[in-house]
């Protein structure tokens, strides 16, 4: 239990410190960058080599790389929808995370099985 | 284009909208953790690069953009989501660097110190992501 709290307040610290850092900088195009900030991963690898051991950690990533290129499809969609289309940021990017989850576990079974 | 700081964007921001990206960054955070015990690494890790709260940040971009265009007596729905777009299209540049950090942590975190590696991997991905958005902007 008190492993899960540890993870939730690191976890959510982490992420809102690179949220902040993005919201204060200019141009949009820049502070996007942080919205890909690798904020889970490190609130999460180094509990995880802490407590599982480094090629633990080593695994996860490897399958962050097929996370990071359905991110990148999943950003990618997102930017040109809100451009082509005129419905919101909110609705456009919920409707995505399916887009995200099909293309990580896309390439989870057929490259990194 | 000229890379700036906007200290002005703190108070603009309401504290539930911390709240909620602190509590979506810490369930994530959570869930990864939970999902690779549960189905262990190779799906976990898929967590580390979920978008958690791309939804949240963007609405928050749109909103604020949208309230400076209102202030002015403007309509600023169209630039709101121009503003979000351009945010999106950035976090698609910072993703390349996403996957070099996990690239540098799955081929050296076995054989060097955790905090040495995590720190060299984030160098990384900022320089990486940096270097795509100058590039791009130069083209």
């Amino acid at each position: 239990m008190s492993q899960i709290l540890i993870r939730f307040l690191v976890g959510g610290a982490v992420v809102s410190a690179f949220a902040i850092l993005g919201d204060l900088l200019k141009p949009k195009s820049f502070s996007g960058l942080f919205g890909a900030a690798p904020s889970v991963a490190l609130a999460t690898l180094g509990l995880t080599i802490a407590t599982e051991g480094a090629s633990y950690a080593a695994t996860e990533s490897r399958s962050m790389i097929a996370g990071a290129i359905a991110f990148m499809v999943f950003a990618s969609c997102v930017s040109w929808a809100m451009m082509r289309y005129k419905v919101s940021a909110l609705l456009v990017t919920i409707c995505a995370v399916p887009l995200w989850f099909g293309v990580a576990f896309g390439l989870r079974y057929m490259w990194l099985k | 284009m000229q890379i700036k700081v906007d200290p002005s964007v703190i108070g603009q921001t309401r504290w539930y909208e911390y709240a909620i990206r602190f509590l979506f960054g810490g369930l994530v955070t959570v869930a990864a953790g939970i999902i690779a015990k549960r189905f262990g690494p190779g799906i976990g890790g898929l967590f580390l690069a979920f978008p958690a709260i791309f939804p949240a940040s963007a609405t928050l971009i749109e909103k604020h953009e949208k309230e400076k265009k209102e202030a002015k007596g403007l309509r600023g729905t169209w630039r709101g989501r121009e503003a979000a777009s351009v945010d999106a299209a950035g976090s698609a540049m910072g993703s390349v660097g996403l996957l070099v950090f996990a690239s540098i942590v799955w081929q050296f975190a076995p054989r060097y110190s955790a905090w040495i590696v995590l720190m060299g991997a984030t160098v990384a991905w900022l320089t990486v992501s940096v270097l795509i958005w100058y590039v791009r902007k130069q083209v």
